[in-house]
């Protein structure tokens, strides 16, 4: 990848694992040096949050900003007056933890402005072909194409995050390459990473361009 | 077998509903259950169905009313406070015989309550929770794909008994995502000559109604639905059992806890503690055997829930106060850790309840 943008986006569909991307990929970033912080704007999800992984960014010293509803017992989409601080000062990386769906990136709106002008961030496309409503190509673009039309951005790359939760394997993995290629070719944007989970990463290395390690957030049962 | 896809639970059940013939869904979004409605949302406009986000909980129950009298598959679904909307209508839907599927899944309550997962509508959903003499047959899935797979079989078990069925989910297993591949599923026709289809002029018109001016006739009418509930409680029973065969412990719990009582268990096991447990999947009818049969080996029962306390009455009826029944839970969107679970099993094996 070239020089890193100072605004990493990371919106899609419903599901598709964005919160989890968001989080390695803040944890990632730091471990490589950068000064960097983490925004939840998800207005969609009240369950599973990236403030659920709130001990372990800041333990690394990430900062978080997170509505103070999130995984409270209040249903509120409101965002905190602070996120502007990570959009109007430029003097940190940011990552943008989008909600899902054309309704997520309704959140996203507000400071997309602000975000082209500065001009020097990355939109990533978030995909997973083994999610129920976007298991084609075709699907997956018209989803792609909402959120653009809401969000009033345009994506500049994918993310391949196509995963069975606990039960992927590193064939689910290598056949959803090229999925993540058609996608790509379709949508005229590079894939700039696939994810892949630590237990099958040596399966898959020598196969796979761009890959990222990543965890699961922890789960109870 | 089709492919696995990654599904949370609320999206499996409403793709299960459509691939069991239901192809019209009225609903008012309420969390954790909303995925359900979003997901119609999107995929009945591409399927010929109907999606309609009414005004109301009140509205959408009632126009699931209007589409049972047809003789179409219909469903709604919402979490605790819109249940209790709902639940004039179907109490109307039970004095009619008409089948629906109705889901629930589960938050905090009373009241307002919060969005956070509980069991605490389990009274309401099991001993009628609306007005009058009636039951609604309960299902409580335990994973995505028996959210899926109770779902359909909700819609086969509604018709044949033209009764209202209950899914009993809650704010974990609507939100949580698991693998799944929904297939195997058997839509069981059912003839429906009372349905409201147009006579054609060629035969007597059907009523579907609720209101009967003589007691004796109305007296009359909840004998026969009583008659049918038996049969129900004879025929459709569903629950696991687990771990049960040498067990001296007998854990009983439904949906989310159930899978936090088998991690408890298996750790217990590990200490040497004979623990198993009886998993009801049909709430209503309750499996009242297994449990009266239980009671003969075990010291004693767990009710592991999350609620104050409900399920455990019926526990104590079911095996008619042989055994002591100890209650293990959390309530108010709180969720019991296996550890919990685990002590309490310790507790009750060292006799110090």
């Amino acid at each position: 990848m070239d020089k890193l943008k100072r605004v990493t986006l990371f919106a899609g569909h419903y599901g598709s694992g964005k919160t989890n991307v968001a989080v390695n990929y803040a944890l990632k970033l730091k471990k490589e040096g950068y000064d960097v912080a983490i925004a939840d704007l998800d207005i969609v999800n009240p369950y599973f949050r990236t403030k659920d992984s709130q001990k372990e960014l800041e333990g690394n010293g990430i900062k978080l900003i997170s509505s103070l509803y999130a995984g409270s017992n209040v249903d509120l989409p409101a965002l905190p007056a602070e996120i502007y601080s990570l959009v109007d000062i430029h003097d940190r990386y940011a990552i943008f933890d989008i909600g899902g769906d054309d309704r997520g990136a309704t959140a996203l709106g507000r400071y997309a402005d602000a975000i082209k002008e500065e001009d020097d961030y990355e939109l990533l496309l978030v995909v997973n072909k083994f999610r129920p409503l976007s298991r084609t190509p075709e699907l997956l673009l018209e989803i792609m194409h909402e959120i653009e039309t809401t969000a009033n951005m345009k994506f500049t790359g994918i993310v391949n995050d196509s995963n069975l939760g606990t039960e992927t394997t590193a064939k689910d993995v290598l056949d959803s390459v090229p999925f993540a290629e058609k996608v790509s070719e379709m949508a005229g944007i590079p894939v700039r990473f696939t994810t892949v989970t630590q237990n099958i990463y040596d399966e898959v290395k020598d196969r796979i361009r761009d890959l990222m390690v990543i965890h699961l957030q922890d789960k109870i049962v | 077998m089709s492919e696995k896809v990654l599904m949370k639970g609320n999206e499996a059940i409403a793709e299960a509903a459509i691939k069991a013939g239901c192809r019209y869904y009225f609903g008012y979004p309420i969390t954790p259950q909303t995925e359900v409605a979003a997901y119609m949302s999107k995929r009945m406009p591409k399927i010929g169905g109907t999606f309609l986000q009414a005004e109301s909980e009140i509205a959408a129950i009632n126009m699931v009313i209007g589409v049972s009298s047809t003789g179409k598959r219909v469903m709604t679904s919402s979490s605790s406070p819109g249940v209790s909307l709902k639940s004039e209508g179907i109490s109307y839907l039970a004095g009619c015989d008409l089948p629906a599927l109705v889901v629930n899944v589960q938050r905090g309550g009373p009241g307002l309550g919060g969005i956070q997962p509980s069991q605490s509508d389990y009274f309401q959903a099991t001993k009628g929770g609306s007005h009058g003499d009636y039951h609604n047959i309960v299902l409580a899935p335990s994973s995505v794909s028996e959210m899926a797979m109770l779902t359909a079989k909700g819609f086969n078990l509604a018709d044949k008994y033209r009764m209202v069925c209950m899914i009993l989910a809650d704010g974990t297993m609507g939100q949580m995502m698991e693998p799944v591949a929904i297939d195997d599923i058997v839509i069981e026709e059912v003839e429906k000559p009372w349905a409201l289809t147009g006579t054609n002029c060629a035969r007597p018109r059907n009523i579907v109604n609720s209101l009967y001016l003589k007691p004796e006739q109305l007296e009359q009418k909840n004998f026969e639905r009583f008659e049918k509930y038996k049969k129900v409680e004879e025929n459709e029973v569903m629950y696991e059992s687990y771990m049960m065969d040498d067990a001296e412990i007998c854990i009983v719990s439904f949906g989310i806890t159930s899978r936090v009582s088998k991690n408890a268990i298996v750790t217990a096991r590990a200490k040497g503690i004979k623990v198993g447990m009886i998993r009801p999947i049909t709430l209503w009818p309750f499996p009242k055997k297994p449990i009266l049969d239980a009671a003969d080996k075990v010291k004693a029962f767990i009710t592991v829930e999350m609620n104050m306390g409900q399920m455990i009455q019926d526990v104590e009826l079911a095996e008619r106060c042989k055994k002591p029944v100890y209650l293990c839970n959390r309530t108010g969107g709180m969720i019991p850790s296996p550890e919990e679970v685990l002590a309490s099993i310790e507790k009750v094996n060292g006799g110090e309840n």
